[in-house]
C-alpha cells in the first residue's frame, strides 16, 4: 500500500542525512565534550559546529543558542525564567491558540495568583492586534505568543508584536516550533528576546529543542545541576542529538535559498483547492494568506474527523484532526473553539501538513483517495439531507 | 490511535442497517452535532411482535458508528420486551469492549433505543426528552441519566462518568455534583450488598420485580463468573417460578453447562430470588 504522510506538524521523516551525520556519535565517538581528554573533549568541536549552524538558521549568535531535549522544555523554561528574574510580579500576556506547552504553564501561574491574560482570535485565527497592544501598552509585562499555529498554520505577526513589547519595556518570548524551517525565522529583524524550536518539526529526531536567548536578556535556568550550556541548561549534552539538529538546520537554510517552501505551498494549495471543490460543504479553517506554506487545515461539514482519519490511515495517509474524539476529549480543539468555527464544522476539521518530501503523486492520490470517504461518512450522517 | 477491537473496525469499516426506514414503527434520535455524536434509530415491528428491521444513521467516530451498527444486529428478531434489556454493556461487549474513553459510545446506542421504543408506545416524538435535574449543562445530562449509568456499569470515578456519559467532560463546572450523585450511589449500592436476600420483604413479588431482580442477580452473581470462560447467559422468559435462560458464547457449546445451569444459575436465583425458582434451558 501507498504511505503518504500529510502530518508534519506532528512530526516530521528523520532525513537520511541526519541520520547519517548522527551515527559516528553512536559507534565511535561517544564521549563527554566537557571531558579533560582528547577522547571527549575532541566531540566539544562537533557540538560547537552544530551550535553555529542552528544559530545561522535564525540570524542569531551561536552563544545564544541553548540546546534542550524539546519544544516544552524551551517553552517552559523561557516561561519560567521569565517570572523568576521579573523585579516584581509580573503580568503575563499570552494567546487563547498557544501550544498546550505554553498554555498549561500560565495556566499554573495563574492558578498561583498571577495575572494571566489570554488575547483571543477571530474567525480566521487571527489574533486581536488591538487587544493584545492595549495589553502591551498597560505596563511592563512578559508576553509569550507562538510565531505560526500548529492546527491552523495562521502566522502571527511577531516582528510588530516583540516591537511593541520592547518599545513598552517587556520581555517577549515566542515558540516559533512551527515556524523555523518553513518561513524566514530571523531574530536580527524581529527582536524578540527568546525563541523556541525543536528538531523533530525539521526532520531531526525527537529529543532535542532549542532555546534562543537574545544577549543581555535576564535568565535563570530551570534544570539545575551541572555548567553546560554555559550555565543555563544542566544536563550532558545530547551529543548525537544536537551534531543531527545541526545538520537539519543546514539542510532547512539550503531549503530556504532553494525555495522549497514555495513548491510546498503549490502542493498544498493544489490538495486544498482539489478537495475544497470534490467535496461540497467544506471548508478552510484559517486566515489563507497569511499562513505556513505546507498547513492546509479543512472542516467537512456534517461528519466527524477520527471518522475520518481512520478511513483515511486504511487507504495510507496519514493525517490529523482536531474533533473531540481523537483528543480523548470531549470537546473540538482549544483552536477550533477559540475561532468560534461553526459546531457543524468544528468536529469534522483535518489538518493536512506537508513537508520536503511531500509529492505530486502523493497529493494526487489523496485527491483521489479522500472524497469517497466523505461521501460515505455523509451517507451515513443524521444531518446530511438527501 | 485507539486500541479498537477488530470487532470494532469491521463494524466501523461496513457499518450494517445504514439508513432510515420510512414507514418505521419506532424512531428514536439522541445526541447531536454540538455535541460531536448523534444517532438516529428506526426499527419496523413483524406481525409477530419482533423487529424484523433496524436502520440507523450516525454523526461520529469510529467507534460511535460502530456501536450504531451493532446495536441495530443486536435488536433485530428481538421483542421489544427483549430489546429494551440491552444494556450499554451489552452493546460495548457485542463489540468485544470499547476503550473506556469511548463508553459514551455505547450509551448513546442504548439510549437511542430507549428512545424509539418510547417512540413507539408512547408516541413521544422520539427525541430524548430530559428527564430530572441537568447536572452537566455543556452535554446536557441529567441526574437519572448519570444514576442509571453509574448503577449499570459500577462506576466508581467522576472521570468514569465523564466516559461514560460525557457529563463533566466540558467546562468541567459540575464534576463537585457528579462526585455528589456517585457517592449516594455507592453509598445506595452497598447498602444493598449489606442487605442479604431472606431480609428481603416477604411479600410477593410482582413479574416486573421479580424480572428486574433476576436480572440483577444474572448481572452480579451469573455473568461475571461465565464471561472467564468466554460465555454469557440472556434471560428468555419469566413464567411464575419458572425462569428460561438461554447460553450465549462458549457456554452455548459446552458439555458442562447443564452442571453450570443447576449449581450456579439456579443456585444463584433460588438464593438471592426466590428458593422456589425453577430454571430451564431452551436453545437460542
Amino acid at each position: 500500500m501507498r504511505n503518504v504522510y500529510l502530518d508534519n506538524n506532528a512530526t516530521t521523516q528523520v532525513a537520511p542525512e541526519v541520520v547519517e551525520a548522527m551515527l559516528p556519535f553512536f559507534h565511535d565517538r561517544w564521549g563527554n565534550p566537557s571531558s579533560m581528554h582528547a577522547f571527549g573533549g575532541s566531540v566539544a568541536g562537533h557540538v560547537r559546529e552544530a551550535r553555529e549552524k542552528t544559530a545561522a538558521l535564525i540570524g542569531a549568535d551561536p552563544s545564544e543558542i541553548v540546546f534542550t531535549s524539546c519544544g516544552t522544555e524551551s517553552d517552559n523554561t523561557a516561561i519560567h525564567s521569565a517570572v523568576q528574574t521579573a523585579q516584581h510580579p509580573i503580568r503575563i500576556v499570552t494567546s487563547r491558540v498557544e501550544h498546550p506547552a505554553v498554555l498549561a504553564p500560565c495556566r499554573r501561574l495563574r492558578e498561583r495568583g498571577y495575572a494571566v491574560i489570554e488575547i483571543g482570535v477571530d474567525s480566521q485565527g487571527r489574533l486581536d492586534i488591538d487587544a493584545l497592544k492595549r495589553e502591551i501598552a498597560g505596563g511592563k509585562c512578559f508576553v509569550t505568543i507562538m510565531w505560526a499555529n500548529n492546527e491552523t498554520g495562521v502566522i502571527f505577526p511577531i516582528r510588530e508584536i516583540a516591537e511593541a513589547v520592547k518599545a513598552a519595556g517587556g520581555i517577549i518570548h515566542t515558540d516559533a516550533v512551527q515556524a523555523v524551517g518553513k518561513v524566514p525565522v530571523d531574530v536580527r529583524d524581529t527582536p524578540v528576546d527568546m525563541l523556541s524550536f525543536s528538531g523533530h518539526k525539521l526532520h531531526a529526531p525527537k529529543g532535542i529543542g532549542v532555546l534562543y536567548i537574545r544577549k543581555g536578556t535576564p535568565f535563570t535556568p530551570l534544570l539545575l545541576g551541572g555548567h553546560q550550556e554555559n550555565n543555563r541548561r544542566a544536563g550532558t549534552e545530547n551529543v548525537p542529538y544536537i551534531v543531527g539538529l545541526g545538520k537539519a538546520c543546514e539542510l532547512a537554510a539550503r531549503d530556504m535559498q532553494e525555495g522549497v517552501s514555495a513548491r510546498m505551498a503549490r502542493l498544498r494549495d493544489r490538495l486544498e483547492e482539489g478537495l475544497l471543490r470534490s467535496c461540497p460543504d467544506s471548508r478552510v479553517n484559517g486566515d489563507r494568506r497569511m499562513r505556513l506554506p505546507n498547513t492546509s487545515n479543512i472542516s467537512f461539514e456534517y461528519i466527524e474527523g477520527e471518522a475520518i482519519l481512520y478511513h483515511l490511515s486504511d487507504v495510507g495517509i496519514a493525517a490529523s484532526s482536531g474533533s473531540a474524539c481523537t483528543s480523548g476529549s470531549l470537546e473540538p480543539s482549544h483552536v477550533i473553539r477559540a475561532m468560534g468555527v461553526p459546531f457543524t464544522a468544528a468536529h469534522g476539521s483535518i489538518r493536512f501538513s506537508l513537508s520536503r518530501y511531500t509529492t505530486d503523486d502523493d497529493i494526487e492520490y489523496t485527491l483521489v483517495q479522500l472524497p469517497p470517504i466523505v461521501r460515505k461518512l455523509r451517507a451515513l450522517s443524521p444531518f446530511v439531507k438527501e | 490511535m485507539w486500541e479498537y477491537t477488530d470487532k470494532v473496525l469491521d463494524h466501523f469499516r461496513n457499518p450494517r442497517n445504514v439508513g432510515v426506514i420510512p414507514d418505521a414503527d419506532g424512531v428514536g434520535e439522541v445526541g447531536s452535532m454540538a455535541c460531536g455524536d448523534a444517532l438516529k434509530l428506526t426499527f419496523k415491528l413483524g406481525p409477530d411482535g419482533r423487529i424484523v428491521d433496524a436502520k440507523f444513521q450516525t454523526f461520529g467516530c469510529a467507534s460511535a458508528i460502530a456501536s450504531s451498527s451493532a446495536l441495530t444486529e443486536m435488536i433485530k428478531g428481538k421483542t421489544l420486551e427483549e430489546a429494551e434489556k440491552i444494556t450499554n454493556k451489552d452493546i460495548a461487549e457485542y463489540l468485544g469492549g470499547l476503550p473506556e474513553q469511548k463508553m459514551h459510545c455505547s450509551v448513546m446506542g442504548r439510549e437511542a433505543l430507549e428512545a424509539a421504543i418510547a417512540n413507539y408506545r408512547g408516541g413521544s416524538s422520539g427525541k430524548k426528552m430530559l428527564q430530572g435535574k441537568v447536572v452537566c449543562k455543556c452535554f446536557g445530562v441529567t441526574e437519572d441519566e448519570i444514576e442509571r449509568t453509574v448503577r449499570e456499569n459500577n462506576l466508581t470515578t467522576v472521570e468514569q462518568v465523564t466516559h461514560y456519559t460525557k457529563a463533566g467532560g466540558g467546562c468541567g463546572r459540575c464534576k463537585d455534583d457528579i462526585q455528589r450523585i456517585l457517592d449516594r450511589v455507592r453509598e445506595q449500592l452497598a447498602a444493598a450488598d449489606r442487605k442479604p436476600a431472606q431480609e428481603r420483604p416477604a411479600r410477593r413479588l410482582t413479574i416486573v420485580e421479580k424480572i428486574r431482580l433476576i436480572e440483577e442477580t444474572m448481572d452480579r452473581e451469573i455473568r461475571p463468573m461465565l464471561r472467564k470462560d468466554g460465555g454469557d447467559i440472556e434471560l428468555v422468559d419469566v413464567q411464575g417460578d419458572s425462569v428460561m435462560v438461554s447460553f450465549r458464547g462458549m457456554c452455548a457449546k459446552c458439555q458442562a453447562a447443564q452442571f453450570t445451569m443447576k449449581d450456579v444459575v439456579e443456585a444463584k436465583l433460588r438464593e438471592f430470588v426466590s428458593p422456589a425458582i425453577v430454571v430451564t434451558e431452551v436453545k437460542p
